[in-house]
Parts: structure tokens; sequence; C-alpha cells
């Protein structure tokens, strides 16, 4: 059994000798003279577009001089009514609108749909697919929190951070794109497997990725974690107590940063991930700071979940060898009169699912990810219902930001980690 | 390591407690791909048996993880759905009410849960259910003024009901003041943004010049 929570090395402020707090005034009152201009409120309008909104997203603010009295969110800009078209599709055709969802970790959707569906139509997958998944999912965890450190690194005003963070990203897309062809729009999975299988070296090139990243990530780590900007930027800035947290239906990194150790690879594991030895790290607070320091933690341990997938990688197939689910390998097809039926078959008509609905959870970069998938014997289903992990945390933000100032909107609304594609779908 | 279920119970246990303590409110209860026990409760006590299954000291489902709906098509009745899971007691389960078409409203769990503010407000918008007692239910994803009505019931056509040039008129004929809501334009201190009489004088909804 290991540890749960992880000790989080860093001091908050006074203990580490310096003071975190912003500088107070003047010890004495100062009289200003102002204009006696009554105490209106001001109604002001962030976005859509606006690079601090981090996508399409509209806050409406109203404010009593610099401090927030209320937010509206506005969502919406980005409906592309995923939904209704993976109604319209087969199942092996709604791969491709999965990581147009969320962009900064297309494997983790991929992965997650497919597994959804692979529990719908009572489908095991080989070992060699379960651990390929896991690399995945854990390589485009570190993906999405790099691209999450860099641009909350910017709304504080470190430049740095994002330069570094970038740069490994682009080691991560080259993987994607020798893993898929593609960069962003990956598809990577099949129902019963994956497009393919590994590409010759490609083990090797995530073993080189996550031997040297951690370097960078303590670059970073040094760069803010005892930065006193950064940390009187975030120090309780947006914080939720735990009780707050649930209700509010945070899940992942935003949820674990206020204390709640709940972890879907730990407390409804799939994939094995009992058996991989990693921690969840916790929070106290639940501010701005320690979803910072829980995200840069789960890094670590994704590049320590990435080890041990390597080294257990098994040979073997990688898709399921069952001819009504994957497809025949190409020379099968032209050779082979039986092979070339099963082919036709999987094209035209798809893979049927049972007359049962299914909600598969994955422990997402955002959060809680889940798929509810409802069949009715058909290759089509009658429901597809992504549960958005963005979504939900996002609809907390007025409360977080509810007294704090305009520029403290922008840390909490970077803190949370959302990605609009997700939120509108 | 899993991590135990700490009463060692299953979820089968929880919904032959949900008998016990409803035993009127429970429809039907059934086990759906392998291992996800789902309940059908009347629709008419969602909230006091959602309530129960919260507080209990025996279920303790204080993560509302998802509220969404169902339109099967053929004039069946829309099922809301509500995915719990308890996060002391490592369990999930699946809830579900039955709305017929003729009567698609549903008490709203906002009083319960903060988390089913957006969630209920999305399948408001997308199907048209409406939660009696949600503070704020509008529109979330489509625009306030969309007048297609509801996206994801089986009987709206893919490519939405008005055809491509009105679609097309009506998004270029928009106000840009309609995109702020009358509450946040006037009524909440905010001073008066809009001089009289270039105001919008068309409701939301009714559009078009």
């Amino acid at each position: 059994m290991t540890r749960r929570t992880v000790e989080i090395p860093v001091g908050r402020g006074a203990e580490m000798g310096m003071d975190a707090r912003p500088a107070m005034g003047p010890l004495a009152p100062v009289e200003v003279a102002e204009p006696d201009i009554g105490s209106e409120q001001m109604l002001i309008n962030i976005g859509p577009q606006h690079p601090a909104t981090h996508g399409v997203l509209r806050l409406i603010c109203e404010l009593d001089g610099e401090t927030v009295v209320s937010v509206t969110p506005h969502i919406g800009y980005l409906h592309s009514s995923f939904e209704k078209l993976g109604e319209y599709r087969t199942y092996n055709q709604i791969v491709p609108l999965t990581d147009r969802m969320d962009y900064l970790a297309p494997l983790i959707y991929n992965c997650a749909y497919a597994m959804a569906v692979e529990k719908l139509m009572g489908i095991e997958v080989t070992e060699r697919c379960k651990v390929v998944r896991v690399i995945c999912l854990e390589l485009d965890r570190i993906f999405s929190h790099l691209l999450w450190l860099g641009t909350t690194a910017i709304d504080v005003g470190a430049f740095t951070p994002f330069l570094y963070a970038f740069q490994e990203r682009e080691r991560i897309y080259q993987l994607h794109e020798e893993l898929t062809g593609a960069r962003i729009t990956t598809s990577a999975t099949r129902i019963g497997g994956m497009m393919s299988d590994l590409p010759s070296g490609w083990a090797e090139g995530v073993r080189e990725f996550i031997d040297t990243f951690p370097r960078t990530l303590n670059e970073i780590d040094s760069l803010l974690t005892t930065n006193a900007i950064h940390q009187g930027r975030t120090i309780d800035i947006g914080a939720i107590g735990p009780e707050d947290a649930v209700d509010c239906g945070l899940t992942g990194p935003n949820l674990r940063a206020s204390g709640v150790d709940y972890d879907v690879r730990k407390d409804r594991p799939y994939y094995d991930y009992e058996t991989y030895d990693f921690e969840v790290p916790v929070g106290e607070n639940g501010d701005c700071y320690d979803r910072y320091l829980v995200r840069m933690e789960e890094m670590r341990q994704s590049v320590a979940i990435l080890h041990q997938a390597l080294d257990r990688l098994p040979d073997g197939p990688i898709n399921v060898e069952d001819p009504r689910i994957s497809l025949p390998g190409k020379t099968d097809c032209m050779s082979d009169m039986e092979s070339m039926i099963h082919h036709f078959k999987l094209i035209m008509d798809g893979i049927s699912a049972p007359a049962e609905d299914c909600y598969f959870a994955v422990e997402g970069s955002k959060g809680e990810l889940g798929m509810y998938l409802v069949g009715d014997g058909g290759p089509k289903p009658v429901r597809w219902r992504i549960r958005p992990p963005s979504f939900v945390n996002l609809s907390a933000i007025a409360k977080l930001a509810e007294g704090h100032l305009v520029a403290d909107l922008i840390m909490i609304n970077a803190s949370l980690d959302i990605v609009l594609g997700e939120i509108d779908r | 390591m899993i991590r135990p279920d700490r009463h060692g119970k299953s979820a089968s246990a929880t919904v032959e407690a949900l008998r016990a303590a409803f035993p009127d409110a429970v429809v039907r209860d059934l086990v759906q791909s392998g291992d996800q026990q789902v309940v059908y409760i009347d629709p008419g006590r969602n909230a006091e048996v959602l309530d129960w299954l919260r507080t209990d000291p025996g279920e303790r489902f204080n993560l509302l993880v998802d509220v969404t709906a169902v339109d099967y098509g053929d004039g069946r009745p829309l099922e809301v759905v509500y995915q719990l899971w308890s996060i002391p007691h490592r369990r999930a389960l699946r809830v579900k009410c039955e709305l017929p078409l003729s009567h698609l409203a549903i008490a709203s769990v906002t009083a319960l849960w903060s988390a089913a503010d957006w969630l209920e407000r999305e399948v408001y918008d997308l199907f048209g259910i409406e939660f009696r007692g949600h503070p704020d239910l509008r529109r979330i994803l489509m625009p306030e003024n969309y007048a297609e009505g509801h996206p994801l019931r089986k009987d709206f056509p893919l490519r939405g009901r008005f055809s491509r040039a009105e679609q097309t008129r009506r998004a270029l004929s928009q106000d840009m003041e309609q995109y702020y809501m009358p509450e946040e334009m006037e009524g909440r201190g905010a001073p008066q943004i809009v001089p009289a009489d270039e105001s919008p004088t068309s409701a939301p909804g009714s559009k078009g010049r």
C-alpha cells in the first residue's frame, strides 16, 4: 500500500524567509483628496476574444472599484454539437470527434472514449494495448499540464516558464506525430485496440523524453515555486474548502488541491492502475498556489508511471483478435476472401453495441472525464454524453472570484485549467 | 492498490436500502454493462430521494458527477440521468427519472449540489426539460435567442430547423446589445449603457430586421 498523499516540500511564505504577501501600504493613513464620484458599480466585459481567458470564454464582471462583485460566464462560442453528431456516426467514426474536444490532451479523450465503448460492448483489450494506452494517458497528462503551466505563468507575468514548457510540449507533439501522423488531432484509438501498433523506436523516444523532462520541470519549479511574485499572486487567491469543492462538483487537481483525495485512477482503477506505484498529491488550502503545486507533482508522478509502463510493455498483438471488432491486415484483405468480407462488414456496418447504457470515467488531465453511452443494439449510439470536467470546474468560477481583484480573476480562471473545446463541445 | 470500499457494501445494497426508505418511489432497478447499478425513481420525488442518498450515513453520495438526459425517440419518455459517486464509500450509482413528453418538468437539485446549476441548464438548453426551482434557468451552450428548439431531441434535424439562408440571416442581424442579458444591462447597480432611444425594442427570440 503506497502512501496516498505527498508531502509538498515547499514552504509557504514566512517559513521560507520571504513575505509572500504584497507589500503593505504606508503605515499612517494618507489623506488623498478624491473627488466624490459615488460608488456606482461598473460592468465590464472580458472576452470572448481575449488571451487571458484561455479560449473563447466571455466573463461579464460587475466591479466595485477593482473588486469583483459578481462574475457571469458566457460560454457556447465553440459549440459544435459533438454529442448530436455522435448519434449519426458508428462507434469507430466517433473517435475523430473526441480529440477535437480537448485539443490539449487528445490522446486522453481518444482512450477514454474507446474504453467506454469497450466496457459497453464487453470487449477486453490485449495486455499490450492496455499498457500502450496508459502511456498515452500519462504522456498527455504531462502535455496538458505543461500548457496550463506555461500560460498560467504568463498570466502572472513570468514569460520564461512558458518558453521552457512549450519546448517540452513540442517534443510530445513529435511523439504524437510519430505515433499517429498528426500532432493534435490524433484519433489514435479504435474499438478493441489502437489505430496501429507503436512505430519502431517510439517507446525509446518516450523513454528519452521522460529521462530529460524532469530536469526542465525542476528548472521551472525553481523559477516559480518560491518566487515571491508568483506566491503573492497565488497564495490565498481563489481558495475553496473541501466541502464546497465537492458541492461544486470539482474534480481532478482542482478538487485535490482542496484536500479531497479523489482520483479515479486510485478509486475506480482501470487498466491495472492499481499495480503502478504512484502517489496522489493532495493540497491543503485549495487556493491557486495549491492547484499549482498539485499539478507540478502530478507531472512527476506521471513520469514515474511512464517509467513503469515502459518497463512492463509486453509484446503480442495490440488489437483484439476478433474479426467482428478489429480490421484485418491489408495483405489478408487482398489475398483472403474471408478477411475481405470481414473488412467490408466492419466498414459498412460497424460494430453493434447491446441495448444497454454505460458510464465510464478516467482521470483526465482536467478532472473526471466520463463517457456515458446508450446503445440500442445497432452500430450507432442512441446517446453519447461526455461528462465534461472543465465545464463543471468552470461553473465554480463565480464563487471563487467573488471579492477578489480583477487581476486575481484572471489568475483564478487560469488556475482552473479549462479548455473551451470541451466546455462547449 | 485498490482502495477498498469502506463499508464493504455493494451498489445493490444501496438499492435495497433505498427501497426500504422509499418503498413507493423506487420504480425498478437493473444492472447495466456488467456491474453498473441503475435505479429508476419516481420523477415527482427526485429531490427527496437524491437528498436521502446524499446525506444518509450509509450512502453519502456526495459528488454529483453528472446530470444529463436521454431521448430514445419514437415518443418514448425522456430520461433524466444523475450519475452519483460517494467519495467516502467509493461507490457509484446511476439514478434515472422517466418524464413523459407531455410533461417535461422535474424538480431542480441545485439546492442539494451547486454542481447541478450548469448541468441542469445544459439539459434544459439541449432537451427542453424544465427544472423547477432552478435559480437561473436559461440557455447555456446555444445563444440566448436561439429559436430553433432543443437540439439533442430526436425530432430535431441534424442541420437545424431553419434553412441555411435563414440561419445566416439571423446570425447577421443580431443586435450587439442582445449579447448582454437584460439583468446585466440594468437593475444590478450598473449604469444604463445604452441610451433609451437606441435600446433594443425587440425581445430576445423575436428578432430580425
